[in-house]
Parts: structure tokens; C-alpha cells; sequence
């Protein structure tokens, strides 16, 4: 039994945290992206798509990765050249997603995929007792969000294009300066952003449910944006919240018997995140990593 | 060697461990360079040169010119006209990378920075070789190897925060030399720094020089100058009045090319009898947003039927004096009374209430709600006062009508009250900010920098207006860095350099004839010369 | 010859120049929803035709419209307020619930006992005090612990959307409802008349109407709405003026939740009659109210007519996706493509861009740095 919660969990946590590693570049450069919800969907819209004509769930994941970043444009646009509300464009970038993907979903629901993203299990580790259930018979995304956050973390903390994305979200002025163009960084950390959470939507049609329904992303998306402040902007300790979340909400309703109720279970990981902004507000956030700059629009040229 | 802007890369691993080394440029020429911004010049038919193994000063106040004719050089400006020459051959700098590329290094007055990263990673942002993996861990030796070649102590895994105003300085001046920087240009470099680190500093620029380097220095502070160059080049609003070698040189020749005048006072004011303190300051100590101090213990008081005036070049503490006694900063230490009224600490509103009054320096970003009309501007302050506001409610009728005379008394041309204040000029909105400020009869009336940018009309008028309320029993207190203007306008003369009063003086003291002296931080007037 | 582009900021910007950004950006925003549809095998005239005249083409779909514009107006004006004093309030929609929760409980333990003139007012007042303490959380928690509201209101969410669940499905579940995740149903008194042969439960209109009239007077004509508007003009400039960030803050947040709690109580005692879950009560309102009162720039009067248009777009929404068989998603293009045309808009009524046919020459700056 506390296998398959076990499996489970890491089987919800997932898209979670491929949609973080995705928010929390972008974020560290300094943008908000309150998008992601929309972003999702058309991921799993165009995965789902891709994938029911093609019967080749690679080339769906493909096309999620290729449709998340297309439509996360716009909001780079919007918050990076037009200098707008970030809080404006984002919502506005949720809308489209939704809307579009409702639209170009409708024809495709009740058709379940005849192929989906298979689980995969490696050979040997699979038949560990118990571990090898629940870590090596995964789905593939599961594989991939294991290796990318490390990638991710390792990028933002060791390599120079991390350098100057941290910099672009602490402060662009001086990045700038530097003869470092922020515009092109925001601009790829958003359109980044936009690639991964199209991964977590395509995670959810085409591997974890393999059908599509509207609205199949239930408010992921603004878990992801909660998760990327709980993680502190660190996409190693995202991989420990998602699946945290993720168990959260496996067990909801398996603690019921108990006494507990689901929904205060639920509440916890937003609670959770008040707590740690509250932690942040009091002490030095620097040492926290709150990227200086997020959400503040920045003018070349200004001082 | 390659001149035309192409990446010259960084300077080869073995000038590390020699002291004298390959420096591209033996000597630039900047010559006949003009520059205008929107009609009005910044830099008038400007000639100057530096050579190998030299360093230049350049001298002259706020204004003269000089932060923008370095940027010409750093590349961030096109000059209008005139050309600039590197060994023998013109070169066109048209971005900072080009200026880069070709040897020259900026370390500005206030540093580039991201505090919350390493030093190593912040050199790494600037440097242009940088490696893609672990670049932090290949670039510390290098820079443990530079600091060590010019004793420029720093540790690259500290953050920026957590370091001194000078070691964030050394961190820039590596940051240039990283980039192969040959000529480095220090603007306004000891602002920041304690005696103790200028002098580290001046070490520094003179191993550099024995190197070969070539050193700019951009400073408003006669003894540094002195001190630390070879030749100096004095600007004086956007000209050059002088080139000089500093050996052959005295100060007071130096401070008067700086500014410009043989100070020759003209009572055109009609001499008030003395009379109640109205201000009294002792000790203040205010800090500065990057958490030093940047006044200094300084004490003054101001009397009723003068005017008192702060000069002094910008940066040495006005702002921070000013927004102390108008409640927008906290003090540190020290004590603010008005009509003995303590005053310290308390919030605006309180402060405004005990009369103190604020024009303000920014106009437009502190003065005036830029979107809303003439007439509700016309009560920004005073909007709480229970004349303008009855149980709450605006009094519309009173407040339009207060508007109306003082756009009529104070000259303000606006079309009507009924615009946005963001229409009127400058000057208008000046206008109508002093009168605002003067309307209620003010015990204090602070104007910081009031005629900046303004034209002749305008600035004719508000310095009348201030003397007006002189006569009529209150007291002013201006920051200005307009000389003329504070001759002409103020009883007594304090000079602010590095947060303190290098003298407190009588207009009519003819000690006042080395106001350019105490301005430059050369002179400073013995304690009795204080009380007024 | 690449050319390059000179943006300056626009000296002066009148009415007529809004009215025609306007225009631009509404009609240039339906095109491209046109052209949506069309990539989806929609024919476009038809589906935007179908919206306007789903929403404004009857006598139903206009009562349906001004259904919905209730509580966009009540939310509308109120964040018109809350943005003006800068304080980013994305939390309405659990202001809503709060009030809706707060709202019912007074309506289902009083009610029976007190008549309608007296339950009435008291629902609404609850509510009001609901949405209120709501939103002065996030508020408080700003100006002690400088917490970024946006995220702070986002969170508070998803809190109320599991507590009101908690609520139907637990302690306040209704013994009427066969084992269904209801309270019982308001009694008789409590809920709101309506304007017969439509569901416009008019005391909210009117309350809502009430609402605008008097927080534009607050805005315009009080000593507070002056500071509320200096602080949205220049934040610098209320500094200098002495005007209290905090106790400002504080103000607005609890009008600003408050209403939204005034919408919540109509919701449930004009529309549902019982609570049950979030997205049943307010489908949204919360985020469609934040483009109201920003297309309203912020003008309560305003607010009137961007809430009657964006509910036309919701009706019509409902329309197309029963007379065309699409998802109602469908809606929240026409939503999310207005805005982001809406925002184009505003930043070509900011700026003007030009093309110059001029080779770049760097950092070409047309306003000097700080010069010394």
C-alpha cells in the first residue's frame, strides 16, 4: 500500500515540477510569469493532438514543448518589450492558454489516445523489491524531470548563461552594463519557461490520463507558481516541494479515515508558501534568493 | 595590435607576473570634442591627452562636463564633433564594447554591481572570455593572480554586500583590467571611501602607473588631485579654462579655474538685524542608503530674517541633510529642533505641521503629483488642514480659490487651474511648488537646488520670492551648488564636503574668496568660525 | 541599411488619442480572435456575431448581461481602488467566497428568526465584513513582513476554496440535500427578490450602483481618495506629502474585500439560494473584475460600462457554447486576446515609435545620463 502512495505521489508530483524548473528560470530573471496554467494546457492540447495522429507520443511531447514556448511569447512581449503589468500580461497569457486549448481540445474529447506515453521500467533497477516500483517503473517524464531540474540547478549556479540570468533579475541595470543584453535573456528564460511547463501539460494528457479533457490542468499551473516561491527560486529544492505537494494531495483523501480533513491538507502547501514569504519578509532575503528585481519592469537606459 | 573595434582580448597570462607589460596604448588624444543635449552643450570644443605611465586629473564642479565627456570616451555618447585618437590614429567608439575592445576601462561613481552575487561571479558577468562551465572556479585564480599583481586584496567567493564601498571599488577596477583595460577612468573614486582606503587606492593607481597604465581622474577634490597627478585639465561649464602640470601649480589658482570667478560679493540685500533662532542642528548624523555616513556630526542654526546657504559640490551630503530635517530620513544620530520644538525623527506630516516647508530637488518626482490638476497640486502638503478639508471632504471651493491666488501671485502661467500640472514647464511648476510651500507662512523654508534648469525669467523670479520672504521675518535655508546664487541670495555661507562644514561664514568674510578651496575639501575653517 | 527604432515617450496624450487607442485595440483584438476561430474551423463572423447578439440581441441576454455585470461592477470598483493605491489585489475572488461564506451563515442561523428588511441588510453586512477581514490579511501582511501581495492574495485563494469545500462537505453540509455538498438552502427572508421574468436580483444592483456612486465620491471629493490618488499618481510625491502608506493600505484593502463580499452575499442569496463549492458560486469574477477596472483605467463610473461588456462576453460565451457546440473555455479567448491587444494599445498611446533608417551607432540615448 505505501508503495503505490509512494508511486503515486512522484506520479502527481511530476508535472509539478517540471512546471517549476520552467517558472523558476523565469523568475530568476527576473519576470513573472502568472501564465503558467494557460501555458500547461496548450501543452497538453498539443501533445494530446500530435500524439492522436501521429500515435508517436515522442512527437507530441515535441509539440507541447514547441506550443508552450510559441504561445509564452506573448507574455514576453508584453512584460519585456512593451514594459506592461506583469501581473496583466500573465492573467492574460492564462486566458489564452485556457481558451485556445478548450477550442482546439473539443474535437478530441472522450477519444482516448490507443497510444500513450508508456511507462518505462529500466532493467535490473526495476526489479529492486519496493524501490524498484516506485522509482525505476516510471513514466518517462518522471526520468526527464529528475534529470532536468539537477540540469537546470547546475545551469543557473555554475555555468555563465546562469550567471547572467541571475544577474538580469537582480539587477538588469548593472547587468546591462555589463554590455549583457537583458531583453534576449528575459525573453529566452520566459520562452524557456513556457518549454517546460508545456512538458508538465503533456505529462498530464499523454502519459499520466492519455485522454483529454477541458480544464484537465485543475489549478496546477498556479501550484506551480506557489511551489516556485516554496522552493526559494531553487529548482533542487522544487523537486523536493513538488513531490511534497504531489503527496499532499495523494494522501488528501487516503487520511480521511483518520479524522483529517482533505481539505485542510490542502490548504497546507499555500499555507506553506505564506510561511516561507513570511520568513523571507523577516529576515535578510538575500540570503534566500528572492530574485531583487521580479516583477519590476526595466527600461534600457534608465537609471 | 588591431584598432578598429575587433576584440583585442584579454592581456596574455604573462603580464600577470611582470609589472611592466604590454600596454597598447601609449597615448589618446581627445580633440576639438563638442557635445550638446537637446540644444544645451555639456562639452565645448574639447582638447585633451594622456599619455603612458600618467596620470590626468580632470578637475571641475557638478555641470562642468566632465562625467559626460568620459562617457564619449567609454562609448555610451557620440560627441556632436570632434575626434578621438589613439596612437596617431582616429578611432570611432560608437558602444562600451568598442571602448573596451580597445583598451579603455570605466570605473563609475556608483558601481555596477549585483550585490547579491560573488565578486567572482560579478567579474565573470563583465568579463568577455568568459568560460560557459564553472566559471566561478576558472576565473579565481586569474583574479587572485590580478589582485596580488597591483595589491588589490579581495576575496572573489565574498558577496558584494558584504564587502566595503573600497573593496567593491577594487572589484571594478579588476573587473576592468580583466578586459584588458589600459586606460582606466575613475570617476568621482574616493566619494565613498574612508581616508584610509583613498590612500589604498592612490597606491594602487600609482603601481598601475609605474606599469604604464594610463589613469583618468575625474574629481571635484583639489587635494587628491594634487596629490595623485601628473597634469590636470580643469572644465568650467562644458570649456576647458586650463591645463596645468600639477608641480608648477598652487590650489587657490586651481580652486579658482574651477570656479570660475574671482568671488567678488555684491550686497544688492539690504541687511536684516539680528534675531530669534528658528533651526537649530546639533550633531546630525544621517546615513546614506548604502548605510555610511554621509553627514557628519554637523551642527548650525538659522535665524529668522536670513537666509542660509549649504554649497557645496552634489554628492557631499546635501540631499541626505535636507531629508533629515524634512522627516524623509531617519536620523542616525543628533538632534532637529524648530522653535525649540524637537523635530527629530518625526514624520513629514508632523515636521510640516511645525512649520517646516520642502521644495524639494527632484521636482517633477518628489514636488507634484505629475496627473492631477494645477489646483490639487496647489494643496499637496496641506490638503490635511482643516480649512481644505471639512470632515473629510475636500472644500473644493476653498481650495480652488487658494489655487487661483497663488497661480496669480506667484506668476504661475498655466491655462487655467483645471490642467494637469504635468503640462505647465518646469519653471511654471516651480512656481507653483514654492508658492504652495511659501503659502502658509512657513517658520522654514528648505529649497533644495530650486533654480536648477530653469530659465532666466523663472529663476530671476524665484530668487526675488526668496528674498521676499527673507524680509518678511522668515527664514530660508538653500542647498545650492550655484555659486552666483548663493552670493547673491544668502546672509550665511556653510560649505558641505564628505558630510561635514569646512567653514560657516558670513557673506560678507572675505575668507569667502576660498569658498572654491573649501569646496574641493582643501580648506577648512577653525570651529569659530561658526556661529553667526 | 537596418533600421532601427527610436521610441520616445509621447509629450501629450488627450482624450481623443485614449478613445481611438481604444478603439484600435478592440478592433484589432477581434480580428485576431477571428482569425482563432477560423484556424479552428469556426467560421469567425458567425461565432463573434453570435456573442454580441447572444448577450445584447435579446431581451434575455441582456437581463443575463447585467446578471453577470453585478458582481464585476461591486468587484470592479473595488479594486479600481485597491490599484490606485498601488496594491495589487488578485485575491477577489476569495473576497467573493468570504463574503458568500460569512453572508450564509448569518442568513442560515438568523433568517428564520427575523424578517427580510432586517435579514437582508444584516447578510450583506456580514458579508462586507467577511471580504473585509479577507483582504486585510494579505494587506497586513505586506506592511509587516513586506510580502508581495500578488502572491499573497493568490494564496489566500486557494486557502478559502478549500475552506468553503471543508464547509459544504463537512460541518455545514445540508440535511436537505441527499448526501449532496450543499448547505441547506437560505430561508425565504433571506434571499433576494428579483426583477420578475429575470434573475437580476435587484438589491445587489442597486447596492452595486450605490457602491460606485459612493466610493467615486470617496475617490473624488474625500480628504482619503485624494491620498489614494496621489499615492496611484506618484508614490515619491505622497511621501513628501506626509500621506500614511499604512494606514492607506489598510483602508483600501478592507473596502476592497469588503465589496467583493457585497457581490459574494449576491450570489448566493440572489442566484443559488445555498453555498456550495467555489467555482459554482463565482466562476471566475475575481480575475475577469482585474481587466474590468484596469479597462476602466481605474474610473469607477467606468467600471459600470467594462463590466456590462465583459458580462455581454460571458453571455455570449454561454451562447456560442450551446448554439455552436464549443467549449466554454471559448470564452476566455476573446478575454485573454482583448487584453493583451488592450495592452498594445496602452503602450502605443505611451509612446511613439519610430522607424529611423539610420545604421545603429550604439547606446544612442535621446536623454543624457546624469552629467558631472
Amino acid at each position: 500500500m505505501i508503495v503505490s502512495v509512494v508511486r503515486r505521489t512522484l506520479i502527481a508530483g511530476t508535472p509539478l515540477l517540471l512546471g517549476t524548473i520552467g517558472e523558476v528560470i523565469c523568475e530568476r530573471s527576473g519576470i513573472l510569469n502568472l501564465g503558467v496554467e494557460g501555458v500547461m494546457s496548450t501543452g497538453a492540447v498539443a501533445a494530446f493532438m500530435v500524439t492522436f495522429y501521429t500515435h508517436n507520443p515522442w512527437l507530441g511531447l515535441m509539440a507541447a514543448i514547441l506550443a508552450g514556448m510559441v504561445i509564452s511569447v506573448i507574455h514576453a512581449f508584453a512584460s519585456v518589450s512593451l514594459q506592461s503589468n506583469q501581473v496583466v500580461s500573465g492573467l492574460a497569457l492564462t486566458m489564452l492558454g485556457l481558451g485556445i486549448s478548450g477550442l482546439a481540445g473539443k474535437p478530441f474529447v472522450g477519444k482516448p489516445l490507443s497510444v500513450k506515453m508508456h511507462d518505462y521500467a529500466i532493467p535490473y533497477l526495476s526489479d529492486i523489491p519496493y524501490l524498484g516500483e516506485i522509482f525505476f517503473d516510471q513514466s518517462p517524464f518522471f526520468y526527464m524531470a529528475l534529470v532536468l531540474a539537477p540540469a537546470a540547478w547546475f545551469m543557473l549556479d555554475y555555468t555563465d548563461l546562469g550567471i547572467k540570468i541571475r544577474s538580469a533579475g537582480e539587477n538588469p541595470q548593472a547587468t546591462e552594463a555589463q554590455g549583457v543584453n537583458v531583453s534576449l535573456i528575459r525573453y529566452g528564460s520566459i520562452i524557456a519557461g513556457g518549454a517546460f511547463s508545456g512538458m508538465a501539460g503533456a505529462n498530464l494528457s499523454i502519459s499520466y490520463s492519455g485522454s483529454w479533457i477541458e480544464g484537465m490542468t485543475a489549478g496546477r499551473g498556479w501550484i506551480v507558481i506557489a511551489l516556485t516561491i516554496f522552493a526559494l527560486w531553487n529548482p533542487m529544492r522544487a523537486l523536493v516541494g513538488a513531490f511534497l505537494f504531489g503527496g499532499i494531495f495523494v494522501l488528501q483523501y487516503l487520511l480521511q479515515p483518520l479524522g483529517i480533513s482533505p481539505n485542510f491538507l490542502a490548504m497546507l502547501p499555500y499555507i506553506g508558501t505564506l510561511l516561507v514569504l513570511l520568513v523571507i519578509g523577516l529576515k535578510d532575503s538575500r540570503k534566500l534568493n528572492a530574485p531583487a528585481m521580479l516583477g519590476e519592469p526595466y527600461r534600457r537606459g534608465e537609471r | 595590435m588591431k584598432w578598429s573595434g575587433e576584440s583585442a582580448g584579454l592581456v596574455p597570462r604573462s603580464c600577470w607576473q611582470q609589472l611592466k607589460c604590454m600596454i597598447k596604448i601609449e597615448k589618446l588624444e581627445m580633440a576639438g570634442i563638442s557635445k550638446s543635449f537637446h540644444g544645451i552643450p555639456a562639452n565645448r570644443d574639447i582638447d585633451l591627452t594622456v599619455s603612458s605611465g600618467e596620470i590626468l586629473g580632470l578637475l571641475g564642479e557638478n555641470g562642468a562636463g566632465k562625467t559626460t565627456l568620459m562617457n564619449i570616451l567609454y562609448g555610451l555618447y557620440q560627441p556632436d564633433s570632434g575626434e578621438i585618437i589613439i596612437n596617431g590614429r582616429a578611432v570611432r567608439i560608437s558602444s562600451p564594447l568598442e571602448s573596451i575592445s580597445l583598451g579603455i576601462g570605466m570605473v563609475h561613481q556608483h558601481f555596477m554591481l549585483v550585490d547579491n552575487h560573488t565578486v567572482a561571479e560579478n567579474i565573470a558577468l563583465g568579463y568577455k572570455k568568459t568560460p560557459f562551465l564553472f566559471p566561478q572556479k576558472k576565473i579565481e585564480t586569474d583574479i587572485v593572480a590580478f589582485s596580488r599583481k597591483f595589491n588589490l586584496e579581495i576575496d572573489p567567493l565574498k558577496k558584494i554586500w558584504q564587502l566595503s564601498a573600497g573593496e567593491q571599488q577594487r572589484v571594478e577596477i579588476i573587473k576592468a583590467l580583466f578586459n584588458g583595460a589600459d586606460l582606466l577612468i575613475l570617476d568621482e573614486p574616493t566619494s565613498v571611501l574612508t581616508p584610509q582606503e583613498a590612500r589604498d587606492l592612490f597606491r594602487v593607481l600609482r603601481d598601475m602607473k609605474k606599469a604604464g597604465h594610463l589613469i583618468i581622474l575625474i574629481s571635484h577634490k583639489l587635494d587628491e588631485i594634487m596629490a595623485l597627478c601628473d597634469r590636470v585639465t580643469v572644465l568650467q561649464k562644458g570649456r576647458i579654462v586650463g591645463h596645468a602640470h600639477t608641480a608648477a601649480m598652487d590650489k587657490k589658482t586651481l580652486a579658482r579655474m574651477m570656479v570660475g570667478r574671482d568671488v567678488i560679493f555684491d550686497i544688492q540685500r539690504e541687511k536684516m538685524p539680528p534675531s530669534d533662532r528658528v533651526l537649530q542642528v546639533t550633531g546630525l548624523t544621517v546615513n546614506s542608503d548604502k548605510g555610511y555616513p554621509a553627514v557628519k556630526e554637523v551642527s548650525f542654526d538659522i535665524y529668522k530674517n536670513e537666509i542660509f546657504g549649504i554649497a557645496g559640490v552634489s554628492g557631499n551630503g546635501q540631499r541626505e541633510l535636507v531629508e533629515a530635517i524634512t522627516g524623509l530620513r531617519q536620523v542616525a544620530a543628533g538632534k532637529i529642533s524648530v522653535n525649540d520644538r524637537d523635530i527629530t525623527n518625526r514624520s513629514p506630516r508632523k515636521i510640516y505641521d511645525s512649520g517646516v516647508s520642502h521644495v524639494p530637488e527632484e521636482r517633477i518626482k518628489f514636488g507634484i503629483a505629475p496627473g492631477l490638476y494645477v489646483y490639487e497640486n496647489a494643496i499637496l502638503k496641506q490638503h490635511h488642514l482643516r480649512k481644505y478639508s471639512k470632515n473629510s471632504l475636500l472644500a473644493y471651493g476653498n481650495i480652488k480659490s487658494h489655487a487661483k491666488k497663488l497661480v496669480d501671485a506667484f506668476q504661475v502661467l498655466a491655462p487655467s487651474i483645471n490642467v494637469q500640472t504635468k503640462d505647465l514647464s518646469g519653471g511654471n511648476i516651480q512656481k507653483l511648488i514654492l508658492g504652495r510651500e511659501i503659502s502658509h507662512d512657513p517658520v522654514l523654508l528648505v529649497a533644495s537646488h530650486p533654480t536648477y534648469g530653469l530659465d532666466v525669467g523663472a529663476t530671476e523670479y524665484l530668487r526675488k520670492q526668496l528674498l521676499k520672504q527673507r524680509m518678511a521675518g522668515g527664514a530660508v535655508l538653500l542647498v545650492s551648488e550655484d555659486l552666483e546664487e548663493i552670493f547673491e541670495l544668502c546672509d550665511r555661507i556653510a560649505v558641505l564636503f564628505q558630510g561635514e562644514f569646512m567653514g560657516i561664514l558670513k557673506s560678507d568674510d572675505p575668507r569667502t574668496a576660498d569658498i572654491g578651496l573649501m569646496m574641493a575639501g582643501s580648506l577648512r575653517l577653525p570651529a569659530a568660525g561658526v556661529a553667526g | 541599411m537596418i533600421p532601427s527604432i527610436n521610441i520616445t515617450d509621447r509629450e501629450k496624450i488627450t482624450t481623443a488619442d485614449k478613445v481611438w487607442a481604444l478603439a484600435f485595440s478592440i478592433v484589432a483584438g477581434l480580428f485576431f480572435i477571428g482569425l482563432i476561430f477560423l484556424a479552428f474551423g469556426v467560421n469567425p463572423v458567425f461565432a463573434i456575431a453570435k456573442i454580441f447578439t447572444g448577450s445584447f440581441g435579446s431581451m434575455y441576454g441582456i437581463k443575463e448581461t447585467v446578471t453577470k455585470a453585478i458582481p464585476l461592477i461591486l468587484i470592479g470598483v473595488g479594486l479600481a481602488i485597491a490599484f490606485r493605491a498601488k496594491f495589487w489585489n488578485i485575491g477577489a475572488e476569495s473576497q467573493l467566497l468570504m463574503g458568500a461564506i460569512f453572508g450564509t451563515w448569518v442568513g442560515l442561523n438568523w433568517g428564520p428568526h427575523l424578517p427580510a428588511p432586517v435579514i437582508v441588510p444584516l447578510m450583506f453586512f456580514a458579508g462586507f465584513v467577511g471580504g473585509a477581514f479577507w483582504g486585510l490579511i494579505p494587506a497586513f501582511l505586506k506592511i509587516k513582513f513586506a510580502i508581495n501581495e500578488v502572491i499573497s492574495t493568490l494564496m489566500m485563494n486557494y486557502i478559502c476554496a478549500e475552506f468553503l469545500t471543508f464547509l459544504i462537505v463537512g460541518p455545514w453540509k445540508g440535511k436537505t440535500k441527499f448526501g449532496f455538498p450543499y448547505t441547506d438552502d437560505l430561508p425565504a427572508s433571506a434571499t433576494l427578490g428579483l426583477i420578475p421574468g429575470s434573475r437580476i436580483h435587484y438589491a445587489t444592483l442597486i447596492l452595486a450602483l450605490l457602491t460606485v456612486a459612493v466610493l467615486g465620491m470617496v475617490i473624488y471629493k474625500t480628504r482619503f481618495g485624494y491620498e489614494v490618488r496621489v499615492i496611484g499618481e506618484n508614490p515619491e510625491a505622497a511621501r513628501y506629502a506626509g500621506i500614511d502608506f499604512f494606514k492607506t493600505t489598510l483602508i483600501i484593502m478592507a473596502i476592497s474585500g469588503g465589496v467583493a463580499g457585497f457581490a459574494g452575499v449576491g450570489e448566493v442569496a440572489g442566484l443559488h439560494h445555498y453555498l456550495s463549492y467555489p467555482d459554482s458560486i463565482s466562476s471566475g469574477y475575481g480575475f475577469t473584475a482585474i481587466i474590468v477596472a484596469w479597462l476602466a483605467k481605474l474610473n469607477p463610473f467606468f467600471v459600470i460600462i467594462a463590466s456590462i461588456f465583459f458580462a455581454g462576453i460571458l453571455v455570449g460565451g454561454d451562447a456560442i457554447q450551446i448554439s455552436l457546440g464549443l467549449p466554454a473555455a471559448t470564452v476566455e479567448i476573446f478575454n485573454g486576446t482583448l487584453l493583451v491587444f488592450l495592452i498594445m494599445g496602452d503602450y502605443f498611446l505611451k509612446h511613439k515609435v519610430r522607424f529611423v533608417a539610420e545604421p545603429r551607432t550604439g547606446h544612442q540615448t535621446t536623454k543624457p545620463l546624469k552629467t558631472g
